[in-house]
């Protein structure tokens, strides 16, 4: 009896642990000058594993099909394509000159690459391993981000202070809206009404209307007791529900809280030292946060806007992915 | 000659765009005629008897027009889209050059703003003369605190730092080591008398002591006497040795003739400071952080050498008129001017802070890289020297202590 009854529910009870184990999710941060990826589990929120990579990782991406992520090594000159299931370097593609930010082509086997050194962007196909071609851009490309609907990938030049709109059908440019100065960051809104655009020195954040291509809103930043040069806008993470913007505010140490609709700042939250990129969790109860100087990344609660923890991880983490 | 550089620089756009790369460039002015900006370098031949002691360090004769020339670029690459085109004229003095003719040669070519990569007293004759009345000039070479103080003018700004800002940014770094106790030594010329004054200010301000002061008796060493070092290795030693104790030696020697010749010569083990050693300065081959790569690529690839912090003076002069110009979508001079005072004003200078203008005497505001030969050690104002307005502020004369009406 006792043997016959125990067998289902030994399957029971597996089928019932297995998906929490499946699911948990992982989120990946690029150590700037240790040339690894530390792996931190988001429900433990520790670092469960650290991968070698190529040399200076800093953006990463993960794949259309969710199997792989794609790492910038910068002093590489590459693109290195990290296996999700084995957490193993698996492949490497020639990137052209300083690949800094990297994004991926929803329907396409695209890869975009700003090569800050340049003063282009360019597009790999990663299936066929091939250059598709290059944009020439503004001086010093860094930021880019791909419209939901696939038409648009906007690129930022810091040192042109622009934001570049690049159609993605003819692969030319097509609008330059100029922003404030040394623009890092682009992010859309979901719905692709907006992209939202940091800039480190102006420390501002520019709304654009993607109906007219003009700046509809400047967002300013002024935390209390921090001197006015410290506070550098750089990282920006938008919810999907339209609700909050997230803006990493560098040197000054804190994440910025704005209302998505209002463009008000809510809140500023203390986070570990030079406030690089951000990331939200797929069900967006938590934003991770790297902290370059401090190398720790902070993990904030979005439904009180606290940080609940500084999870020490490698020297100088630049970015951040979380993988469901 | 601004017909060629016209011409060169367009070259160099199609260069930097990638030869086999489509040209269509996105203009959302064609058909328009651009707004120009014409800017005038005037520089002075470096003079034929001096070279640096080290015979690693190059000897240049382009020195700061080549930092002029790459921010130019760099203006035309954001003014493209603006509708705004940036034109360098240039004109390098022989030593025995007329000044104000130089500068008369730039007026004619349309030069409306003015580069001096001039030294303290041609600067000041250029200053004076009827073509430098009221006409803007950047400062991107005399570091003199005179120039800040009692010869300054609305007319002129200063992207390179003053000695002062240097010597408090060098202090700030040896107050934080706690290397309280300095001796000097100066050379012989006006620059270094000044450059020790501006040293013993510093002291002073950050709490440092200096416990003794020297001046190296010699002129200039012929750099190649076979067997030099063997005099030095003796020389020094007895040199130094009636200097109190002390935790730093405080080298003044602006025209390096004898400072680089310190370092482990000195009786006791002691770190050697200022002009050479750990140097204070505004830009470093070997500074990185801060996006200061793709400057040291971009001009190594447009010069075929390094950046010096004269070229880097002269870089940011002309990039802040072209930071304003595109702010305030104008060449006019009363629009680039009123920005570039403004508080809005804030240009990325790959320096982690944004680089902006006193008002009360027109000096670039900006982080001091504290320098080894070979890399960089650290950057000032240094943490826990705080200001009302800006930590940057207590590099320099600050206002109420500055001698400059305007």
């Amino acid at each position: 009896m006792i043997i016959k009854f125990g067998a289902p529910w030994v399957v029971l009870v597996a089928l019932l642990a297995l998906p929490d184990l499946a699911l948990a999710e992982r989120v990946f941060v690029s150590n700037e000058k240790d040339n690894t990826i530390s792996v931190i589990d988001a429900e433990k929120l520790e670092v469960v594993e650290t991968i070698q990579v190529g040399r200076r990782p800093r953006s990463m991406v993960l794949s259309t099909n969710g199997e792989w992520l794609f790492v910038a090594v910068g002093d590489d000159e590459a693109v290195d394509v990290i296996d999700l299931s084995t957490l193993e370097v698996i492949g490497s593609q020639s990137s052209g000159p300083d690949p800094e930010v990297i994004r991926v082509d929803p329907h396409r086997p695209y890869l975009y690459i700003s090569n800050e050194d340049d003063n282009i962007v360019t597009v790999l196909d990663y299936e066929r391993r091939s250059r598709v071609t290059v944009v020439p851009v503004g001086v010093e490309p860094e930021g880019l981000a791909i419209s939901p609907d696939g038409k648009w990938i906007v690129n930022t030049t810091e040192t042109s202070n622009m934001a570049h709109f690049i159609d993605l059908e003819s692969f030319d440019v097509v609008h330059n809206v100029l922003v404030d100065a040394r623009p890092r960051h682009a992010e859309f809104t979901k719905d692709g009404s907006e992209v939202w655009v940091s800039a480190e020195i102006g420390a501002t954040v520019s709304v654009i209307d993607m109906d007219d291509f003009a700046i509809k809103e400047t967002i300013h930043f002024d935390v209390r007791g921090v001197p006015r040069e410290t506070v550098q806008a750089v990282g920006v993470e938008l919810t999907s529900d339209g609700r909050y913007g997230f803006v990493a505010l560098g040197p000054s140490n804190r994440v910025a809280v704005v209302d998505q609709q209002t463009y008000e700042v809510l809140d500023y939250i203390l986070v570990g030292q030079r406030v690089w990129h951000l990331a939200l969790n797929q069900d967006e109860s938590r934003l991770f946060t790297t902290n370059g100087v401090s190398g720790d990344v902070t993990v904030i609660d979005v439904d009180s806007m606290r940080a609940v923890k500084s999870i020490p991880v490698g020297r100088f983490p630049w970015g951040v992915v979380v993988a469901p | 000659m601004r017909a060629v550089i016209r011409g060169a620089l367009a070259g160099t756009f199609l260069l930097t765009m990638g030869g086999a790369v489509s040209l269509a460039w996105p203009t959302q002015v064609a058909g328009e005629e651009a707004a120009v900006m014409t800017v005038g370098y005037l520089g002075l031949a470096p003079p034929a008897d001096r070279a640096p002691v080290s015979p690693l360090d190059q000897e240049l004769d382009d020195e700061g027009v080549q930092g002029a020339r790459l921010a130019i670029e760099d203006n035309n690459a954001t003014g493209q889209f603006l509708g705004q085109e940036f034109v360098l004229v240039e004109e390098i003095l022989p030593r025995d050059g007329e000044i104000a003719a130089g500068l008369q040669e730039l007026i004619d070519q349309g030069a409306d703003w003015i580069i001096s990569g001039l030294p303290r007293d041609a600067l000041l004759a250029v200053l004076d003369s009827a073509q430098g009345e009221g006409r803007v000039i950047f400062n991107a070479r005399a570091p003199d605190n005179d120039l800040r103080g009692e010869h300054c003018r609305g007319n002129l700004f200063h992207t390179i730092p003053s000695r002062r800002m240097q010597a408090d940014a060098l202090a700030q770094f040896l107050a934080y080591k706690r290397w309280n106790r300095w001796a000097l030594v100066h050379g012989r010329t006006d620059e270094d008398e000044r450059l020790a004054a501006a040293f013993r200010e510093s002291a002073q301000r950050f709490g440092a002591r200096l416990t003794g002061e020297k001046q190296w008796p010699h002129t200039a060493m012929a750099r190649r006497a076979e067997g030099g070092f063997h005099a030095i290795q003796r020389e020094i030693p007895v040199f130094v040795q009636d200097l109190l104790e002390h935790d730093v030696l405080v080298i003044a020697d602006e025209t390096d003739y004898f400072g680089e010749y310190f370092p482990y010569q000195t009786r006791l083990p002691r770190p050697v400071a200022g002009t050479q050693g750990l140097t204070p300065v505004a830009w470093h081959r070997a500074h990185e952080s801060w996006g200061g790569v793709q400057l040291h690529r971009r001009f190594e690839r447009l010069v075929e050498r390094s950046m010096t912090p004269r070229d880097f003076a002269a870089w940011v002069a002309v990039r802040s008129l072209g930071e304003a110009a595109s702010r305030t979508n104008s060449v006019a001079e009363e629009d680039v001017l009123a920005y570039m005072l403004s508080e809005d004003f804030a240009l990325a200078a790959y320096l982690g802070l944004p680089v902006s203008y006193r008002s009360w005497d027109q000096q670039l505001r900006q982080p001091i890289l504290i320098a080894g030969p070979r890399m960089v050690v650290s950057v000032s104002p240094q943490e826990g020297f705080e200001h009302p307005r800006t930590p940057m502020d207590t590099l320099g004369h600050d206002e109420p202590e500055s001698p400059c009406v305007l």
